[in-house]
């Protein structure tokens, strides 16, 4: 294990940023922490848990174009927008927001491949940083996640006025290699204490023991029937924060935006299962009303999602629903209706 | 405020069994002392499910539009600041009157656990409030805060504890948060700044924006059938902010839409994930609007015309509202 101390920090986050592009959670213009581009102006802000949006829109930005169209007279040309070649260093990763990259990779990298994200995925290097003062609204643990040793290239931990960092990947260690004189030889132990006082933290809060594996009935029809969803989605406002925060929806739709008369954009945009022309298509809206998009939402998350990908829920418990539903609706409350509900 | 919750649980049941409600419209407790959530109430044996405290910011007036659509006679608790949207959505008419009961429920001003966060509250266990002051538990200590500086923004200004519409009043009145300030402070600040300060400071407050949607399916004055943003023959996307010029129309044509029917009541600001300051940006319209035509409260009343649809012989010319923005 190696470290570094805080007063060397900028040191290293100058170092880093010219080895590609450094992302790093900072406070926004608009007082939000969320990752940023690094620069000497900037100060990382890795004592906030969550940053206010997830860090999926690394790889899947809110909105992309595609192509381009152009007419001349007759002739019509067509630009395709060629995927990003930028490398990335995205420092600061919890280990939630990295489980959501696998999970994300499971619908993007397979056939067809996403080549945009895939392109984005393979120009990021990953460094993670170990949770230490973990939020009432976090379950990951319910999801099998370590929060004390996040995944990625590079895993790092904020203990004191130190930052331990831990190679694990091979680009991690060849990167680790570039940066090696500023980082010195450091014993486990005291990152050991911080893992052990974090869990310990864990354990008392309200969600501790919240497993959603044990809440969802093993009747998919049942389920997908169940009286449940008209109660709860009664007062959902069918606003899409819920989908926009979260690490891992990754709906979208694709669009036309005509620039001027000779010429056209096509962008794809995050789509949203609470918008009202969610899976609108020629023949009309297969889901058309709010209750139907509702279940979807959670149905997918909680059963469509798993059955087709080894078991895995499309959620990382990274509480982002908890705090941000501006009604106060979210997945847990929904899991756990549906476990008391009498009628799955 | 426990109380208040006990008076609510008897009187859904009441209204439930004498056949006056067909449901009843309030707030259910969540996995946390701060995540209640607005629900529907039809059944007798669930109303003990009810609660009330200083987190039920959410004001339940538009849910009335499903219960009329539904013709379901629906019991409402409103607190005295979502009586205004009630009147508004009235006036607008969204909602009609035989379709729905309301209670007026007693608010000493709601709490923001996002303020507590920001000042330092990781992890919030319980809170406990002792008058002015909020004791806050976390998973890392207790922290004490000032009831004031823990106040949801909403509620600074807080219109006081009457109700604007009411079939009854439950319990005693509350004593609400007092505001001796110019509320209009804000706006006026902005309006003072250089056009490019100005210019810079809404385009950094709306390129926060991530076109969730939240603030228009919050506001008791945004009740169209179809909004116009969800047309899906524009060119634009409702749905993401495609470019600036977009994100800046949604916001702009929002708040001309709902000048002279916004109520002030805060809730887009409040809902907002990315924190825009959306309740300026409509503070600006009423001040104008109070300036042109006369003072004017939104929603104080579900009868009287805004003055933007009603027409006086001394209305001020564009001219003169030309000049006056200087």
């Amino acid at each position: 294990m190696l470290k570094i101390t805080l007063d060397n920090l900028p040191k290293l986050l100058a170092s880093l940023s010219e080895l590609g592009e450094l992302q790093v959670p900072c406070e926004n213009k608009g007082g939000k922490v969320d990752f940023e581009k690094w620069n000497v102006e900037k100060r990382p802000r890795f004592d906030i848990t969550l940053t206010s949006k997830s860090a999926k829109d690394l790889f899947f930005p809110q909105v992309e174009d595609l192509l381009a169209f152009k007419t001349e007279g007759k002739n019509l040309s067509i630009e395709q927008i060629p995927p990003s070649n930028k490398q990335v260093i995205l420092m600061g990763v919890r280990a939630c927001d990295i489980r959501s990259f696998e999970l994300l990779d499971k619908v993007f990298l397979k056939e067809p491949v996403d080549t945009y994200y895939k392109a984005r995925r393979e120009n990021t290097l990953i460094i993670g940083m170990a949770c230490s003062e973990p939020e009432e609204t976090c379950f990951c643990g319910s999801f099998g996640i370590n929060p004390t040793a996040p995944c990625g290239d590079v895993t790092t931990w904020l203990v004191g006025e130190e930052l331990y960092w831990q190679a694990n990947s091979e680009a991690g260690k060849e990167f680790t290699e570039k940066v090696a004189e500023l980082l010195e030889q450091a014993e486990a132990s005291q990152v050991e204490a911080q893992q052990a006082a974090t869990k310990a933290v864990l354990a008392q809060m309200p969600l501790a023991n919240f497993k959603v594996a044990a809440k969802i009935p093993q009747d998919e029809l049942k389920t997908f029937n169940s009286k449940i969803w008209e109660e709860i989605s009664a007062g959902c406002l069918s606003c899409c924060t819920c989908t926009y925060v979260c690490p891992t929806c990754h709906c979208y739709d694709i669009r036309d935006y005509a620039v001027s008369d000779n010429h056209t954009e096509r962008y794809r945009c995050w789509d949203s299962c609470m918008a009202s022309d969610f899976t609108k298509m020629a023949h009309g809206n297969p889901r058309k009303t709010k209750v139907e998009r509702f279940r979807q939402r959670y149905m997918h998350k909680l059963v469509y999602f798993p059955n087709n990908n080894e078991g895995n829920f499309a959620c990382v418990g990274c509480g982002r629903c908890l705090q941000k539903c501006p009604v106060n609706l979210n997945i847990v409350k929904v899991a756990k209706a549906l476990e008391v509900s009498e009628d799955v | 405020m426990q109380k208040i919750a006990e008076l609510m649980q008897a009187k859904a049941i009441e209204l439930l069994e004498s056949g006056k409600a067909e449901k009843v419209l309030a707030w259910r407790a969540g996995e946390f002392f701060y995540d209640n959530a607005p629900a529907a109430f039809s059944n007798v044996d669930a109303c003990k499910e009810i609660v009330y405290n200083e987190f039920c910011p959410a004001n339940l007036a538009k849910y009335l539009i499903e219960a009329t659509k539904q013709q379901k006679k629906t019991a409402v608790f409103l607190k005295p600041c979502d009586t205004y949207g009630v009147n508004q959505l009235l006036k607008d008419n969204r909602i009609k009157r035989e379709y729905f009961y309301a209670v007026g429920t007693p608010c000493s001003g709601m709490l923001d656990e996002k303020k507590m966060k920001a000042l330092g509250a990781k992890a919030i266990l319980a809170v406990t409030c002792e008058g002015d002051k909020i004791i806050v538990e976390t998973a890392y200590g207790t922290k004490e805060f000032a009831k004031e500086d823990v106040l949801l923004d909403k509620c600074i200004m807080c219109k006081g504890n009457k109700y604007k519409i009411a079939d009854e009043e439950l319990g005693e009145k509350l004593e609400t948060p007092k505001f001796t300030g110019d509320k209009f402070a804000a706006v006026k600040a902005i309006e003072a700044m250089p056009e490019e300060e100005r210019f810079a400071f809404w385009q950094a407050e709306l390129s926060k924006c991530i076109r969730c949607n939240a603030c228009r399916d919050i506001c008791p004055a945004c009740s169209c059938e179809q909004c116009i943003f969800d047309n899906q023959d524009a060119p634009v996307a409702g749905k993401a902010a495609a470019d600036d010029v977009e994100e800046q129309l949604f916001h702009l044509i929002r708040a001309y839409h709902v000048a002279g029917r916004c109520v002030g009541c805060g809730e887009c600001a409040r809902v907002c994930p990315q924190g825009v300051k959306l309740g300026l940006l409509n503070l600006k319209f009423i001040k104008d609007i109070n300036e042109f035509y006369g003072a004017y409260q939104a929603g104080a009343d579900a009868t009287t015309p805004s003055p933007l649809v009603s027409y006086k012989d001394n209305d001020p010319e564009a001219e003169e509202a030309l000049q006056r923005r200087g």
